[in-house]
């Protein structure tokens, strides 16, 4: 079975080069993955989420509120019961890193990660959850 | 009689502007002319601008360094914006948090945790009279950096000029006010197209009536590079919506020549050196063209594209953060050598926050040593001339003039109805995908080398740089000023002027400003002005597609 994605855009960040390439980079690697368009809630990506019964959520941020929203993504998602995974790509500063791992968040990816870095990462992680 | 020959043209400009002091030589004292070529070259300061809009270009003046700023509640960037202007600045750039940039209010439940961060967070009329306190906007010229609330931004702007005694007619500045690369690039969109050009429609004739210094559209191709696009896309989709503007204030009684000259521009500059002076001379030439022969422009000030150039951020890398430096430096020095006008250098640390002061510091250091010790700045054009320049203009010209015909067709000869109907069947953003795609394959496959991200890895452990911290207590204080706001104003008028605003928007041939001024001085808040809107306007979704 592949590993189903679910790419998302929270809050009003609307940068989405990002979270296009990289979905068509989980793609060619076999991925299946669904993108949720931009302008979400951390509830309407966790419901999008488990309706879609994706393996892993992937949360693209540019515009500095990812310490607000990627933890509401993740307690939105167990809220609802769910332990599907939640990782991050954009631009975190390094000294935000732990406080992300101790809220919840499984991996950050930073600009420049290759394609490589985060399929291995990802297919990894959903590893290790399932 | 004897014609005149390019260069005796170009002498006669040349030698009727005024140069600022200084010797023009080399370092070791070789002298040097302002520019050079054969008597019948394209020269600077002549159609079609190839060369440059200018016959002195910087021996008059050099390239204005505008820094953007913006960040917190209006009154840090009010300190910040005095503090310029005391070190002898003359321009302001305003950047805008995210909420503001989408039209809603700090209080509204999507602004959580992006109120004034990314630039200043303003709610309404107290907020843009703290920002511009103690700042004559009679002498200052103000750039703001927005889009979809850009009407409701300039009568907030134009609401608080008259409450200080300052008449809208000694207003100068500029509003980026470019709506159609929202939907191709940005993605900062409210209403749908149509709607959205209205609201561009109306502020240029607005503007072109009553504020006779004020540039209505900054036609913005960074943001369409920054998004994934080519070089030779960026050129052509920004010229294409730039010629849309024209018609659309065609379509508003304004004459070509009453528009042009107010419509500037701004491009990126990213790391491929020459590719983008080329772009550059292509867009120049391309835009004088474009204006006499198919728009029948007259007026020279039409012809003539000034532009201002932003290194490019996506080029800026988080490994080794300090060898943007010299990115940046190598990017701005191509805008420098393409004729810019007004400059912003990106800081070494953007890759992973804000800038630092110290990093934002730097980047304005970089622009100087490029002013002021290359002596870069002492001949026009340096490289016209060069066959491998020359033909690369050519070819950048060509590659625009094919995508021009595209954008054409789909609007059935109209360039404003091909670029709006190219934003509705996803044309622009599927182009622009698809160039960011092949890019980062050619990264991942190593046949692209990006220092420090795929080679010379050496160096990617340091992570020693100093980066800004933000705290959440500007939106708190935001949220307690706007909570005043609320508390303060007279409800009642509020109400009728929101009302005045629904009525008028559903009347497509009334220009919406004097009702938008009107509301702004009620203290309507931005939020509820473009809901107000909305209410008559709708909502734009963009279909996701990958």
């Amino acid at each position: 079975m592949s590993v189903r994605v679910l790419v998302a855009k929270v809050g009003l960040d609307g940068h989405d080069r990002g979270v296009k390439v990289v979905a068509r980079l989980l793609r060619d690697a076999g991925m299946e993955v669904v993108y949720t368009g931009l302008f979400q809630t951390p509830e309407t990506v966790a419901t999008a989420a488990i309706q879609e019964d994706v393996d892993v959520v992937g949360l693209s941020m540019l515009s500095g509120a990812h310490m607000t929203l990627a933890p509401l993504v993740v307690e939105a998602l167990r809220e609802r019961g769910s332990d599907i995974p939640v990782v991050l790509g954009g631009i975190v500063p390094p000294h935000d890193l732990d406080e992300l791992k101790d809220l919840g968040v499984a991996a950050v990816f930073g600009p420049g990660a290759s394609a490589d870095e985060i399929v291995s990462a990802i297919t990894g992680i959903v590893a290790a959850s399932s | 009689m004897v014609t005149e020959s390019a260069q005796e043209r170009w002498r006669r400009l040349y030698d009727a502007a005024s140069i600022r002091p200084g010797k023009f030589a080399t370092m070791s004292g070789i002298p040097l002319a302002p520019v050079y070529g054969p008597s019948d070259a394209e020269f600077p300061g002549l159609y079609p601008y190839t060369r440059g809009v200018h016959a002195s270009m910087y021996r008059t003046k050099l390239w204005t360094m505008r820094m953007f700023a913006g960040f917190g509640t209006a009154k840090d960037t009010n300190a910040r914006f005095r503090e310029i202007i005391r070190s002898g600045g003359t321009g302001l750039s305003t950047a805008f948090d995210m909420p503001t940039l989408l039209g809603l209010d700090s209080d509204d439940p999507m602004s959580l945790g992006e109120v004034g961060r990314c630039g200043v967070a303003i709610d309404s009329l107290a907020d843009v009279r703290d920002l511009f306190a103690g700042i004559d906007l009679g002498t200052i010229t103000t750039s703001m950096t927005i889009n979809s609330p850009a009407a409701v931004m300039l009568a907030l702007f134009v609401a608080q000029a008259e409450e200080s005694g300052v008449a809208r007619e000694r207003l100068g500045g500029t509003l980026q006010n470019d709506i159609l690369k929202e939907y191709q690039a940005q993605k900062e969109f409210v209403f749908p197209p149509r709607q959205s050009m209205r609201l561009v429609r109306d502020t240029i004739t607005f503007t072109a009536a009553e504020m006779p210094k004020w540039n209505s559209v900054s036609v913005s191709g960074y943001h369409i590079r920054e998004a994934g696009s080519t070089a030779a896309e960026e050129l052509s989709f920004t010229l294409a919506n730039g010629f849309a503007y024209v018609e659309l204030a065609g379509q508003g009684g304004l004459g070509v020549d009453a528009v042009a000259p107010r419509l500037s521009f701004f491009f990126n500059a990213h790391i491929d050196f020459f590719e983008e002076i080329a772009k550059y001379r292509a867009a120049r030439r391309l835009w004088a063209k474009w204006m006499k022969e198919h728009y029948s422009a007259t007026d020279e000030r039409s012809w003539q594209l000034r532009f201002h150039t932003q290194t490019a951020g996506v080029s800026l890398t988080a490994q080794q953060p300090e060898i943007n430096i010299a990115r940046t430096a190598i990017e701005a020095l191509a805008g420098v050598l393409g004729g810019t006008q007004s400059l912003h250098t990106n800081s070494m640390d953007e890759a992973l926050a804000l800038p630092s002061e110290k990093a934002a510091r730097i980047a304005l250091r970089t622009q100087q040593i490029i002013a002021h010790e290359t002596n870069v700045t002492n001949v026009a054009d340096p490289l016209g001339g060069s066959w491998f320049i020359e033909e690369l203009t050519d070819e950048m010209e060509r590659e625009a003039e094919v995508i021009f015909a595209q954008i054409s067709k789909m609007g059935e000869g109209s360039m404003l109805e091909g670029c709006i109907r190219g934003i509705e069947e996803n044309w622009f953003q599927g182009r622009i995908a698809d160039s960011a795609y092949e890019l980062e394959r050619s990264f991942n496959s190593g046949e692209r080398v990006v220092v420090g991200v795929n080679e010379f890895l050496e160096g990617n452990d340091d992570n020693d740089l100093e980066t800004l911290r933000i705290s959440n207590e500007d939106e708190r204080k935001q949220l307690a000023r706007l909570k005043e706001v609320r508390h303060d104003r007279d409800d009642e008028q509020v109400r009728r002027a929101l009302e005045r605003l629904s009525r008028e928007a559903s009347e497509p041939d009334v220009n919406l400003m004097p009702a938008l001024i009107d509301a702004a001085k009620t203290y309507a808040t931005v939020g509820e002005m473009m809901k107000a809107l909305e209410g008559v306007f709708g909502r734009h979704v963009e279909v996701p597609s990958l």
